[in-house]
């Protein structure tokens, strides 16, 4: 979808001549080892805290590494709807707040056209794959019908826009007159949804297979030897499923963010007026990035859902879209590697952390707590303080974690709007500009001279000059890449 | 040009035609569709009418709750619209604030009615137990215990004041300086936040608050002007409140120095900091006012429906976003008149739609309006 110029190709780097080392290139590049190794270091360390916690706590190994397989599970699934979100919000600066919409539009297209003939209502038996390709599409779709009217609309209008977009689809899609629709026997299914063959019945499928069946035969049996139900494998195994599509993600919006169309999506996020006076032709490029956006949130959709036998409109509340943008927002918006260590962070500590309290609680107190707040207090009252926790920590686990979860982002935006990496913010421009007389020799490194000192000055007057022509503009969606979504108004 | 008769003149006619359709602007041809289908609709209603597939009593019961729901809309709508023009974000928490009212207003109002008879906590937390009281035995109705009632609809105003207040404290004000954007997330975590933190109390059950309401249907003579059969006391307190509440405002915005401050500081906020407004004063005034309506706007809308959960005020909030631009953001009177085209749209949607799809008609109606009419309904005047 977007050409790449040979130099703004990543995997070229290690091609350029041999006086141009990875450090010293002008051209700015993604820095996949560092990322990694970043990404790599915090999931590890989470993992070994989540399992020396649950050990020690007592949640018993089973329940410990169902924990984790469940933080790997949603965190895969948040990481990969905030790297589509990225793509909106972090490089072109689209506040799109309709994610749900668009994972239930990929998602009921998928299930409409892989459910069974004979089923209410009925799908039309397509293979599954087909079913995610088709899923996608149509979310892509409604990306395109929903952003062609609204380009010019102001970003809060936009969020307001996008918001009323996905409550209309899942409506529509709860709504009883479409539960057939017409005299068909094809349908929504109204608030009962659809039921068909979930995708991660590929796994099963990959058990048939004759080497790979076999070598995932051996971990059930290890699993089980040490204690860990084969559910619990099970489900990892289509986690793993998941990951190969975060690393696919990962690697394509790499590829667009660096390449002369990803530039030209952080200029419009920048300031779109300078870039469209550049002659950069802004609408096309919003256009194409909200819809290949739409058309990832529609495939994070069909996958999330693979892991159900059964959708419904349910599962698309609005609360869905925050949780992927406070993924987004916790790693940082508009750095990649920022998405996936932001959903990772977010299923690990806001989304699964308060049901591993829960988990501990019960293992450590008992189940037997009140039900009511009425009866926590009255027992509290009466000098027994577990009953309050545990009418918290337990009974309450939910209501904790979107308290958490509202917190958590109320402090980010008062604390670091930027995120934990929001200092990776990538910039519009295709060289560091940070380095003195890059620009003028065509992208080649300039020899010796360039102190870090030097090289902040030369950032600082810089990004003074990019306030300063941001002034005038009245746009209040135009951001620049420093002062991070701040506007003017 | 002219129309003539030769076939000349009407190849003309037809280019010139084609040519304009063809220079029209996106937005303009939404605007011109969404004419047409208004039009088409009045057309159908009309026909529905005179052909006898609609009752005209079926309208008029259509209008009527449209009105009444447009009120309520408005009440929160206004609060929205004020916080959009004077902290200039959209806020999220707005629909929360609704909730606290319902939530705190009707605890107090329990308190009262039940002091003496049920513990306090049973009550509070509207009978958690089997064992406790319900609306009904509590005799929640205007007739029964008006005392209660109207004791807790000053108390939802001033409890919602209370937390609103508390929250800009704790987090607006650390932000005045930022631009919409982090405000509007931020306040998408305080609407989280908050909600969770009732639902903690109060579960996520739904709740039953009031006694079923006491309805006239015997009017006296003199009263043969009145164009029901039947009234719901608790929905004409409802109209009666919240109209009395609207005409306050429009007297306080238009002749008092508060007023003119707020409407100055709306229209543009470094002139009104230059002429000396106290802006902090402004804005707690803003949030009074807001707060406060927000809160009596839930709490009457438990009054008329009986049902509530933590969600009442969220799922209200897309519509009173809906309100708030169809009449033009920052525009207080506009959003009385976008909460007017709302609630009636809601409602009278329903000749030609199911009910469970009439929200959908309002969320478009809205979107389009933001195509076609960015500045709302009343053209962008961002001064009360």
């Amino acid at each position: 979808m977007s050409e790449t110029d040979p130099d703004g190709d990543p995997e070229t780097e290690t091609t350029d001549g041999p006086d141009s080392a990875d450090d010293s290139s002008a051209m700015i590049r993604p820095k996949w080892r560092e990322d990694l190794l970043l990404i790599a270091k915090i999931v590890l360390a989470t993992y070994v805290g989540f399992f020396v916690v649950g050990i020690l706590s007592g949640a018993g190994i089973n329940s410990t590494v169902g924990t984790l397989q469940s933080i790997t599970f949603w965190a895969a699934l948040f990481a990969l709807g905030a790297l589509a979100l990225n793509l909106h919000w972090g490089y072109t600066g689209m506040f799109n707040i309709g994610v749900a919409g668009f994972m239930a539009i990929g998602a009921y297209t998928m299930s409409i056209a892989i459910a069974s003939p004979d089923g209410s209502p009925a799908g039309f038996g397509l293979p599954i794959p087909v079913g995610i390709i088709l899923g996608m599409i149509a979310a892509g779709i409604a990306g395109l019908v929903l952003v062609i009217p609204t380009l010019r609309v102001r970003a809060d209008y936009f969020a307001i826009v996008t918001l009323g977009f996905s409550e209309i689809v899942r409506l529509s899609v709860q709504s009883r007159s479409l539960r057939r629709i017409g005299d068909t026997e094809y349908g929504t299914g109204g608030g009962q949804g659809i039921r068909a063959t979930p995708v991660d019945s590929v796994i099963p499928w990959l058990f048939d297979q004759p080497v790979i069946g076999d070598v995932g035969n051996v971990f059930l049996e290890i699993g089980a030897a040490i204690g860990i139900a084969s559910s619990v494998l099970m489900r990892g195994m289509y986690t793993g499923v998941l990951i190969l599509f975060v690393i696919a993600f990962y690697i394509l919006l790499t590829r667009i963010a660096y390449s002369p169309f990803g530039r030209v999506l952080k200029a419009i996020r920048d300031d779109e007026l300078a870039a469209k006076s550049l002659g950069k032709r802004t609408d096309r490029a919003k256009i194409v990035a909200f819809a290949v956006g739409c058309a990832l949130m529609g495939l994070v959709g069909t996958l999330w859902m693979g892991s159900r036998t059964h959708i419904s409109p349910d599962s698309f509340m609005p609360l869905i879209t925050f949780y992927v943008f406070v993924a987004l927002i916790v790693g940082g918006s508009g750095s990649n590697t920022g998405s996936v260590i932001g959903g990772f962070a977010f299923a690990a500590f806001i989304f699964e952390g308060p049901r591993f309290v829960r988990t501990i609680v019960r293992e450590n107190l008992g189940t037997d707590f009140p039900r009511t707040a009425y009866g926590a207090f009255a027992e509290l009252g009466g000098g027994d303080p577990t009953a309050m926790i545990g009418y918290v920590l337990y009974q309450q686990a939910d209501e904790v974690r979107y308290i958490l979860l509202g917190v958590v982002l109320i402090v980010i935006m008062i604390k670091r709007p930027d995120g934990l990496l929001g200092h990776r913010k990538e910039i519009s421009a295709g060289v560091d500009l940070t380095r003195r007389g890059a620009v003028a020799d065509g992208g080649r490194p300039a020899v010796g001279g360039d102190t870090d000192a030097a090289a902040a000055d030369d950032r600082q007057s810089n990004t003074g000059d990019d306030n300063d022509s941001q002034m005038e503009t009245n746009d209040p969606d135009t951001t620049t890449a420093e002062n991070g979504g701040k506007d003017h108004e | 040009m002219g129309v003539g008769n030769t076939g000349d003149n009407v190849s003309n006619l037809i280019d010139d035609t084609r040519d304009r359709l063809s220079s029209l602007s996106g937005q303009e041809l939404f605007a011109l569709l969404l004419l047409l289908g208004i039009a088409i609709l009045l057309i159908d209603l009309v026909r529905r009418l005179t052909m006898g597939e609609l009752a005209l009593g079926r309208l008029w019961r259509y209008t009527w709750n449209g009105l009444v729901d447009s009120l309520y809309i408005a009440l929160a709508a206004i609060g929205l619209s004020m916080t959009y023009s004077i902290l200039r974000f959209a806020n999220f928490s707005h629909g929360d604030l609704v909730t606290t009212g319902a939530f705190s207003g009707w605890a107090v109002a329990w308190v009262i009615g039940g002091w003496g008879m049920y513990g306090i906590g049973e009550l509070v937390l509207f009978s958690p137990t089997p064992a406790g009281p319900t609306g009904g035995e509590l005799g929640m109705d205007v007739l029964a215990s008006p005392v209660a009632i109207l004791v807790g609809l000053v108390a939802a105003a001033l409890l919602t004041i209370g937390v609103a207040l508390a929250i800009d404290r704790l987090v607006y004000k650390r932000m005045r300086d930022t631009g919409g954007i982090p405000l509007l997330i931020a306040s998408v975590g305080v609407a989280l936040a908050l909600r969770y933190i009732i639902g903690v109390f109060w579960t996520v059950e739904s709740h039953s608050a009031t006694a079923s309401a006491p309805i006239i249907e015997d009017f006296p003579d003199w009263m043969w002007w009145v164009p029901f059969d039947r009234v719901n006391l608790h929905e004409l307190t409802l109209v009666l409140i919240a109209v009395g509440l609207i005409i306050g405002l429009h007297l306080l915005l238009q002749y008092t120095k508060l007023g003119k401050a707020m409407r100055a500081m709306a229209d543009n906020k470094d002139l009104a900091l230059i002429t000396g407004i106290p802006t902090e004063r402004v804005i707690f005034a803003t949030w009074t006012i807001g707060a406060g309506l927000a809160g009596v706007a839930g709490y009457l809308i438990v009054l008329d429906r009986g049902q509530f959960s933590i969600n009442i005020g969220w799922f209200l909030l897309l519509l009173i976003f809906a309100a708030v631009i169809l009449g033009g953001i920052g525009s207080i009177y506009g959003a009385l008149v976008g909460s007017l085209v709302i609630g009636l749209t809601i409602n009278v949607s329903l000749v030609w739609i199911p009910a469970d799809m009439n929200e959908i008609a309002a969320f478009t109606l809205m979107i389009l309006i933001l195509i076609i009419k960015p500045d709302g309904l009343l053209g962008g005047v961002e001064t009360a």
